[in-house]
């Protein structure tokens, strides 16, 4: 077992509030299914969500069309988030890191039990952002209180008073 | 630097503030009491996500309640876990915590020294849903090794037991949970994760009646369930309810789609949807209330428990006290380990004379409080055999450490002084 991965809440904080559009790898038109969760919420949050995902090809998915690959997102890419397991994960982050420029990819994001460490160096040498073993949501819920709702343990002490818009 | 280490707050900063953030439309430094059912929908495209679980929020108070959350929240970091289901009593978290991981026809295995109201639910109420449970002596881990069946799903036991200044040696009895892949469950009511903090000793899963300690006053009943969220449920074929599809939520998979949230998830979503058993907004007030000052109750509660103890020892109408916080005991070592800021404040003793003299001397309290509960600032007396362990035969008695001529203390924050002298007087006029 590798080390647990930490990030502070800071640097968690100014991705989510840099990022605008998202490549979700692996994002699944079932319903029911945590990829389409994730996109669902990320959605409502004001993300603009692209599903990249070679047999949906084609498909709306929450409004969008699913593209193939990565290459074929039409739009620029802040952040590539990548739902397929560990062992597929680097050949995904090698996609990101050739088109960083051309889609001006700025962070990839590996989802909850999504690891791997030497594709993450590769990427992080090519001046890429690189989260891994999280989940946007998650963590876009725990750092907006969201989280507290349910009775998890987010880690946030604060005695200042929250801004919030009067939806 | 972009990443670091966690940061963590000290425990005391988190009993105060942990889950209660200043409230964000008015600004209100307390936490509100939202005496509240039910919560609008902003669509229902909103309402589909709600009941989906695809977002967080609030539909209604049975599930989910913004008071019991921020307590729910408390809990957990002041144990160091993922996350925690309140709910509407001690025996009721004892049922939520089980229900994820049993079936019918499934067994669990639990110390024979558990509190007498558990052992009664355990081996008689639970029965009508087909989950059985082995009662055996922990204190011999082999026991346990020779009590597990295909169908275990669980070991459970009391980090400090009640009534008995009994004490679970958690790193042995982890141990027998890993190799058999299933959760240790750890009921922390009696030492406070101030006392004791189970998780780091193995506890994957930790139950708490609220009423006692935590909440401190005797004014309210509550449970709580505390995750750990590094078991690995979806790891084995043995719990099908977090890692099979769940019919209910249109075949979604709770470990799956939830990961370390997915205990704590299903106990909301499913446990306390359909059992039913929810905690009350204002106990849940309470209860954080009384966490605000648990770590100066705590330290008074053992200071004045050791002395009363000690005072008791050396009484002439006393035959023995159990209290893991003097050196006679047998489990001085390991309270020395597991509880090593005090063995709680809830003891034992043997008055000369039996059962008879037991009732006399509980009846002739003046100060101590004849009632059936621990862990309030008042001191209490009770007479176990005659009242909280009546259910149980003589044999499940002596076991539980509530034989006749027993006499159980829940020792105050009063004036020591005044505790001692009304135990004196109290046995000094039963022999009367």
């Amino acid at each position: 077992m590798s080390e647990p991965l930490f990030y502070n809440d800071e640097f968690l904080r100014g991705i989510l509030a840099g990022v605008r559009s998202i490549a979700m790898v692996g994002a699944s038109p079932k319903w029911n299914r945590p990829s389409y969760f994730a996109m669902k919420y990320l959605q409502e949050k004001g993300y603009r969500v692209i599903p990249v995902n070679p047999r949906a090809a084609g498909q709306d998915i929450l409004g969008e069309t699913c593209c193939a690959t990565l290459a074929e997102v039409p739009d620029p890419i802040d952040m590539v988030d990548i739902f397929r397991a560990s062992d597929a994960a680097g050949e995904t982050v090698d996609e990101a890191i050739a088109l960083k420029d051309s889609k001006r990819i700025g962070v990839i994001w590996m989802q909850l039990g999504v690891r791997d460490d030497a594709a993450a160096a590769r990427a992080e040498a090519a001046g890429l952002t690189v989260i891994m073993d999280r989940c946007p949501k998650i963590e876009y819920g725990r750092l907006h209180n969201e989280l507290s709702w349910g009775g998890f343990n987010t880690g946030i002490i604060t005695s200042r008073r929250r801004r919030t818009r009067i939806a | 630097m972009t990443k670091d280490r966690k940061e963590r707050f000290g425990f005391e900063t988190r009993m105060i503030h942990a889950g209660t953030q200043p409230e964000p439309i008015t600004g209100a430094r307390q936490t509100p009491i939202y005496q509240n059912t039910s919560y609008v929908f902003h669509d229902t495209d909103h309402a589909a996500s709600l009941f989906n679980l695809q977002t967080f929020g609030f539909i209604y108070s049975r599930l989910t309640n913004p008071t019991v959350a921020a307590l729910e929240e408390r809990i957990a970091s002041l144990e160091g876990g993922r996350g925690a289901t309140a709910c509407a009593s001690g025996h009721a978290a004892q049922i939520l915590t089980l229900f994820p991981l049993m079936e019918p026809g499934d067994d669990f295995i639990a110390s024979n020294r558990l509190y007498g109201g558990s052992i009664t639910q355990f081996g008689k109420t639970f029965k009508k849903f087909d989950w059985r449970c082995s009662f055996v002596d922990v204190d011999e881990p082999e026991n346990l090794r020779k009590a597990l069946t295909p169908k275990t799903k669980a070991i459970f036991v009391e980090s400090l037991a009640n009534p008995g200044g009994v004490i679970s040696d958690l790193e042995a009895l982890s141990a027998v949970a890993r190799e058999a892949g299933i959760p240790l469950i750890v009921d922390n009511t009696m030492a406070t994760p101030y006392l004791c903090p189970a998780f780091l000793w193995g506890a994957d899963l930790i139950v708490h009646s609220t009423t006692k300690f935590l909440s401190g006053n005797g004014t309210s009943t509550g449970g709580c369930v505390v995750d750990s969220g590094t078991f690995d449920w979806a790891g084995s074929e043995k719990f099908p309810s977090l890692a099979a599809p769940e019919p209910a939520y249109h075949g979604l998979r709770f470990a799956e789609s939830f990961g370390d949230m997915a205990y704590t998830t299903h106990a909301h979503a499913v446990g306390l949807r359909d059992l039913g058993a929810t905690m009350a907004p204002m106990n849940a007030f309470q209860t954080l209330l009384g966490i605000e000052t648990l770590s100066l109750r705590m330290e008074r509660h053992c200071a004045n428990a050791l002395a009363v103890a000690r005072f008791l020892e050396s009484h002439e109408l006393v035959e023995w006290v159990s209290y893991a916080g003097l050196e006679s005991s047998a489990y001085h070592d390991l309270a020395k380990k597991y509880l090593p800021k005090g063995a709680g404040s809830v003891f034992t003793f043997g008055v000369k004379g039996g059962f008879e003299m037991g009732i006399k001397v509980v009846e002739a309290c003046e100060l101590f409080s004849h009632l059936a509960n621990i862990g309030d600032a008042r001191s209490l007396i009770l007479h176990p055999a005659s009242t909280t362990h009546r259910q149980l035969s003589e044999d499940q008695r002596s076991a539980a450490g509530a034989g006749p001529d027993v006499i159980r203390l829940s020792i105050g924050l009063e004036t020591l002084d005044d505790i001692t002298r009304d135990l004196d007087r109290a046995l000094k006029q039963a022999t009367k």
